[in-house]
């Protein structure tokens, strides 16, 4: 199925400038894979070297932090947006 | 002129140069303003800061923005406050409270806010922006004011009602937003890529802001006749504080300000309803699991702490430690600083002193220590906290009677009154 992702500003040079992309999938790790496959380069920015998100890396699927689901394996549905968004912090 | 020589990746070290950038473009690991300390230290002295302005300012060779007029509501050169009666409380030694409640807007924010909004001035921004827990909101909307910027603060729709009337007064764009800080925080953080003409101070200019809070530990060691202390307790929302602090002592004396390098011991406090730094001290982990918050310490109900790998690391290799207390011994130490000090914080201060106290009790805070504890805000922002801990003695007429009633066996009336009374 067909899942939109928001791409942050310091990763629009993958998507040659477009901050919303679709790609397929059914599971938010599937929807990240095949955003690498679209647009060479998400997974090297993404994944750390065991294939987790980074730690600086935050993954939200319908606005919730994909943390607090079941992290990569959180199955997507269609209409979902899964938006890709640097940590950043400071109340 | 500053002395910023770029910004570098705390994660990948890759190097950019001092822009509004806040985050690597490779892994997205925060960015920290690098300088060119042996030129500060040709030009620093204890002299030189010593004849500068009351303010964070006289720091300003240790700041990453330098200007003649800064964005300045005259934040800093708070008072470091000798706390004996606290201390004899907690069974400790020499204690000093830095009370950050006497800044303009009433919370340490002002020092990263002034810092944030000078360099953004600089960049070209001409719209101040924040997702806020309260303080910060407060702090950037009187800033902005003041430098004649417009401002848009975004903050959780269930703020204290003193935080919201302190951010609309000043005229400024105020969105509540129905969800935690975290989701505000989320939607600012998506904001900036659609809003890149926003200087949003804790998101694209958050290098900047964060440097403010070095400012801390800089007037400490002054305070302190130009010594660092033992142990600083610190509270931790995003952890940014406690790692600047931590910063700030180690490059006083690397510019030759401090004339021995400082082993201060850093320890951080949190609120048990939103504790991800502290959990992962106690467990010894690396691993900083996200929370849903639930405190009445709202400014530090941060669920997703961005900076909390570094403040753990401050704490751990300071040999200091981390604990959290709950939403009672948050409200007995609000009360117990009043009390014993006449200083009034919010919520978040009654954190740090709650967990001093806790840390003094278990001995990992000692009494042969010079111990700093950092209260960062106001009390008047957070009445609702006290409702039902705090009300009047008594309601009364307006009589010597009533008011004797009252008192009870505490008023004697003067023999003068008693005589008049009895004639």
């Amino acid at each position: 199925m067909s899942i939109k992702v928001r791409i942050p500003t310091q990763l629009r040079i993958l998507t040659g400038g477009a901050g919303e992309v679709s790609v397929e999938g059914s599971t938010v790790g599937e929807v990240l894979k095949a955003l690498d496959a679209a647009h060479e380069g998400f997974a090297d920015r993404l994944f750390d070297d065991n294939g987790g998100l980074r730690r600086f890396v935050n993954v939200f699927l319908a606005d919730e932090d994909v943390r607090f689901l079941d992290g990569l394996s959180t199955p997507v549905t269609e209409g979902q947006t899964v938006s890709i968004v640097p940590a950043v912090a400071g109340g | 002129m500053d002395f910023v020589s770029g910004l570098r990746c705390r994660e990948c070290g890759r190097t950019y140069p001092a822009e509004a950038l806040h985050v690597c473009d490779y892994c997205f690991g925060p960015l920290e303003v690098t300088y060119d300390y042996e030129r500060v230290a040709a030009t620093i002295t204890r002299e030189r800061i010593e004849s500068g302005p009351r303010s964070i300012w006289r720091y300003a060779d240790l700041l990453p923005v330098a200007d003649a007029h800064p964005v300045d509501l005259g934040a800093g050169f708070t008072p470091l406050i000798r706390a004996d009666r606290l201390a004899a409380e907690l069974g400790l030694g020499e204690l000093w409270i830095k009370d950050d409640t006497a800044n303009p807007t009433g919370s340490f924010k002002d020092r990263v806010v002034s810092v944030a909004l000078t360099k953004a001035r600089q960049l070209g921004f001409k719209i101040a922006a924040c997702a806020s827990t309260g303080n910060l909101a407060n702090s950037v909307a009187a800033h902005a004011a003041r430098a004649g910027m417009e401002s848009v603060v975004l903050i959780p729709h269930d703020l204290e009602s003193a935080k919201v009337t302190m951010t609309t007064v000043y005229g400024g764009r105020v969105i509540a937003v129905e969800g935690s800080y975290d989701d505000v925080n989320r939607l600012c953080a998506e904001l900036t890529s659609e809003q890149p003409s926003w200087a949003f101070v804790n998101v694209n200019v958050r290098t900047y802001y964060a440097e403010g809070s070095k400012t801390l530990a800089f007037e400490v060691a002054e305070q302190l006749g130009w010594q660092a202390p033992d142990h600083v307790v610190v509270p931790i929302g995003s952890g940014s504080q406690l790692t600047k602090v931590a910063k700030g002592f180690h490059e006083l004396w690397q510019v030759g300000i401090l004339d021995e390098e400082p082993s201060v011991r850093i320890s951080g406090a949190q609120a048990a309803g939103c504790a991800p730094v502290a959990t992962a001290f106690a467990e010894g982990t690396d691993v900083i699991r996200p929370v849903k918050p639930h405190t009445i310490a709202k400014s530090l109900a941060i669920g997703n702490p961005a900076d909390g790998w570094y403040a753990l690391d401050a704490i751990r290799s300071s040999g200091g430690s981390c604990a959290s207390v709950t939403d009672a011994e948050v409200i007995d130490a609000i009360l117990l600083l009043a009390r014993t000090e006449g200083i009034f914080a919010e919520t978040a201060g009654g954190v740090t002193i709650a967990t001093l106290a806790k840390l003094a009790a278990e001995g990992k805070v000692r009494s042969d220590e010079r111990v700093v504890a950092l209260v960062t805000g106001h009390g008047l922002k957070t009445v609702e906290a006290l409702t039902g801990a705090v009300g009047p003695t008594a309601t009364i007429e307006p009589t010597l009677e009533a008011f004797a009633e009252a008192m009870g066996d505490e008023f004697e009336p003067t023999t003068e009154h008693a005589a008049r009374s009895a004639r």
